[in-house]
C-alpha cells in the first residue's frame, strides 16, 4: 500500500488537530478561495504587524490534505516577514512540482518543517492542488494586506 | 455482531444477472491491465466516461486506415466511402433512439448540444430570416430548468438568460433526491419558452418523470429539452415515447469515443433554429453580401466533422444493441439494488439519493462519515477502484443536500457483484485507514 508516501501521520495530525484554526479579529484581509473542481474552500484572514505576518486565521472545509495543509502553513507562516512568508510558499510549490523527488524534499526539509511530510502528495497530480488552496489563498490574502496597510484609505482589492 | 440492516427487507442479494460479465469483460482491452501495483482495475466511474470495447476502437482504425476522407466534399472514392459510413452511423444512431436521420446532428459532446440549442435561441432573436425568430427569447420569458441538473444542463441557460434579458427559474428537490413537482404548475406557464430537464441523474440516480413535465410544458406551448447524457446510455430511450422536443447525449458515455455527442430534435424544431457555429458545409449560397443556409442536420454541423468517432459511435451503438438496452437497463437495477443494500450495512455510510431502484439508475454517490470524499477516494484508488469524487458538476445539488462533495460510483454493461464487493471492502478500509470505524460494524455479519 502506497497510501501512507501521502497520509504522513505528521499530515493526519494537522488534520485531526488544526493549528491556529477559526477566524479571529482584527485583520488586514480576507480572502476566499475554492477549489472549483472539488468544492473544496477556504476563509484566510491575514494581520500585518509592519512587514510581519501577526496572524493567519481560517475557516475551510475540505480533505484532510487541504486541511492539515493550512494547519503546517499556520505555524511556518506567523510571526515571519511577510516576503519570507511568501518564499516559504515558493518553496512549498516547488516541493508539489517534485513528483515524489526524495532530494527535493531533503533541501526543503530545514525550511518547511512538517510541510516536508507533504512530499508524497506531489506522486499525485490530482491532489497537488488540495495542497496548495491555502498557499495560494495566502499569498492572495497578504497582496490585498499589504496595499490596505499602504494606503489606508484604498478598499480591499483597490478597486475605486 | 449481529448484522445491522437498515431498512426491512434490505440483505445483500445476488440475483443473476442478465448480462455475461466475463464475456463482456473479454471485450474491452483496458479491463485487463492493473493499477496501482498489480491491483486488478475496478472502474466504476463509467458516468464521468465509458471504456471502450474493441469492436469502437477497431471501428476507428478501420475508418482511418481504409476510407478516411473529409464526408460531403470532393467526388473522390475515399470521400464518397467516408460520407456513406458517416451518414451510415447517422442513420443507425437514430435508430436506436427511435429518430429517422435528418433529425440527427452531431455536436462534440452533450454541453456543444446544449449550447448550440442555448446560442439558437438568443441567435434567433436577430435572425433576418423570420422563420429563424420563431422560438427567440427574450425579456419577460421564461427558462425552466431543475436543480439535479449537470453545469452541461445549467450555464448555458444561465447564460442565455443573461444574455437575453429572460428569466431562469428551477424545480426544487425534496430530501430523498426527487424532483419537487409541486409547483409544476406554477414554474412551468405561458411565459415559460423552454424546459431543460436531465432524464437520470448524474449524481443522484434519479429518474424523472419527463412524461408529466412534457404534459405540463404541451400546456403552456414550452419547448421541452431532455439532457440524456446518463440515460440514452443506460436505458432503452424511444424519442416519441419521450414526448420531448430535443434530446441531448454524449458518445463518450455509452462506449463510443470522445469527441462525438447527439443532438436530436423534432425536424419542425430544428427547421426553425437558426446556425450556432457556422462557416463550410453548413451554406447553400455564399456572396459576399450574405448567405443561405442547409436544412437540418447539416445547419448545425459547420466544418469537417468528427466523421472516425461517429463511425466508432455506430459501432457502440451495434455492441449495445447487440446486448439489448432493456437488459443492459435490467443489469444495472440488479447491481444498482445490491450496492444500495451493501453501503447501507456499513455504519456511517449514508446515499445521497433514492434509497431504493425505484424510478433510479446506477449513479450511487454517498458520503463517509468523518472522511472526506476526496481521501476516501484515494483510499478506493490505493486498492485500484476508481471511482469519481467533488460535486459532480452538479454543485447545487451537493450544497441542497449539505455535503461539501460526495464519492460517486457507476455501472456499466461490465460491472459485476465483485466490483461492488470491492467497493464495500473499500470503504471499510478507508474507515480504517483514518480510524474512524463506527460502533456497530456488521462486518462479517452473515445474511
Amino acid at each position: 500500500m502506497q497510501l501512507e508516501s501521502m497520509y504522513q501521520e505528521i499530515i493526519l495530525d494537522h488534520y485531526k488537530n488544526p493549528h491556529g484554526r477559526g477566524l479571529r479579529d482584527p485583520f488586514d484581509a480576507e480572502v476566499h478561495h475554492v477549489n472549483p473542481t472539488c468544492g473544496d474552500e477556504v476563509t484566510l484572514r491575514v494581520k500585518l504587524d509592519g512587514d510581519t505576518v501577526a496572524d493567519v486565521s481560517y475557516e475551510g472545509m475540505g480533505c484532510s490534505i487541504s486541511q492539515a495543509s493550512v494547519s503546517a502553513m499556520y505555524d511556518l507562516v506567523v510571526g515571519k516577514r511577510v516576503t519570507e512568508a511568501l518564499e516559504t510558499g515558493e518553496h512549498f510549490m516547488t516541493l508539489m512540482q517534485a513528483k515524489g523527488d526524495p532530494s527535493v524534499a531533503e533541501k526543503l526539509e530545514d525550511e518547511l518543517e512538517d510541510a516536508v511530510a507533504f512530499a508524497g502528495v506531489s506522486k499525485y497530480p490530482a491532489r497537488i492542488k488540495c495542497a496548495l488552496m491555502s498557499w495560494m489563498a495566502l499569498k492572495d490574502a497578504s497582496a490585498r494586506a499589504m496595499s490596505t496597510t499602504a494606503a489606508p484609505a484604498t478598499p480591499t482589492g483597490g478597486h475605486s | 455482531m449481529t448484522q445491522t440492516v437498515s431498512r426491512p427487507g434490505a440483505g445483500a442479494q445476488q440475483v443473476p444477472l442478465p448480462l455475461d460479465v466475463g464475456a463482456i469483460r473479454a471485450d474491452f482491452p483496458i479491463l485487463t491491465r492493473t493499477v496501482r501495483d498489480g491491483k486488478r482495475l475496478v472502474y466504476l466511474d463509467s458516468g464521468a466516461t465509458s471504456q471502450k470495447p474493441r469492436s469502437v476502437l477497431d471501428a476507428e482504425r478501420w475508418f482511418y486506415e481504409n476510407i478516411n476522407a473529409a464526408p460531403h466534399r470532393g467526388a473522390h472514392q475515399l470521400a464518397e466511402e467516408a460520407t456513406g459510413a458517416y451518414e451510415e452511423a447517422r442513420a443507425k444512431i437514430g435508430a436506436f433512439i427511435g429518430a429517422p436521420e435528418r433529425e440527427i446532428v452531431f455536436t462534440r459532446n452533450t454541453t456543444e448540444a446544449i449550447n448550440l440549442v442555448a446560442y439558437a435561441l438568443s441567435n434567433a432573436v436577430t435572425a433576418k430570416e423570420p422563420e429563424f425568430r420563431t422560438y427567440a427569447v427574450g425579456q419577460g420569458d421564461e427558462i425552466v430548468v431543475t436543480e439535479m441538473e449537470h453545469h452541461a444542463d445549467l450555464i448555458p441557460w444561465q447564460q442565455l438568460c443573461e444574455r437575453t434579458g429572460a428569466t431562469l427559474r428551477w424545480l426544487g428537490l425534496t430530501d430523498d433526491g426527487r424532483l419537487d413537482l409541486s409547483n409544476l404548475a406554477e414554474v412551468i406557464n405561458e411565459r415559460t419558452k423552454l424546459v431543460a430537464v436531465t432524464q437520470q441523474s448524474n449524481i443522484l440516480g434519479t429518474i424523472n418523470p419527463i412524461g408529466e413535465i412534457v404534459a405540463r410544458a404541451r400546456e403552456v406551448g414550452a419547448l421541452v429539452l431532455v439532457d440524456g447524457a446518463q440515460s440514452v446510455p443506460h436505458q432503452p430511450v424511444d424519442v416519441t415515447e419521450l414526448g420531448a422536443d430535443l434530446l441531448v447525449f454524449s458518445g463518450h458515455k455509452m462506449l463510443g469515443p470522445t469527441g462525438v455527442g447527439v443532438l436530436w430534435g423534432r425536424y419542425e424544431v430544428l427547421d426553425k433554429l437558426p446556425p450556432f457555429l457556422t462557416g463550410g458545409s453548413m451554406i447553400e449560397v455564399v456572396r459576399m453580401e450574405g448567405s443561405t443556409f442547409m436544412p437540418p442536420p447539416q445547419r448545425f454541423e459547420a466544418g469537417v466533422p468528427m466523421t472516425a468517432q461517429v463511425v466508432g459511435l455506430g459501432a457502440a451503438v451495434d455492441y449495445l444493441q447487440a446486448l439489448g438496452m432493456a437488459k443492459v437497463e435490467e443489469h444495472e437495477k440488479a447491481l444498482t439494488g445490491y450496492a444500495l443494500a451493501k453501503l447501507a450495512e456499513i455504519p456511517g455510510v449514508t446515499v445521497i439519493g433514492p434509497a431504493d431502484t425505484v424510478a433510479r439508475g446506477g449513479a450511487v454517490s454517498f458520503t463517509v462519515e468523518d472522511i472526506h470524499p476526496h481521501d476516501v477516494g484515494q483510499v478506493l484508488d490505493d486498492l485500484g477502484i476508481a471511482v469519481r469524487v467533488g460535486h459532480h458538476c452538479a454543485w447545487p445539488v451537493v450544497r441542497r443536500y449539505g455535503v461539501p462533495a460526495t464519492t460517486r460510483a457507476t455501472f456499466y454493461v461490465h460491472t459485476g457483484y465483485d466490483d461492488i464487493d470491492a467497493l464495500a471492502d473499500g470503504i471499510r478500509e478507508a474507515q480504517r485507514f483514518f480510524g474512524v470505524a463506527p460502533s456497530g460494524d456488521s462486518e462479517g455479519a452473515t445474511s
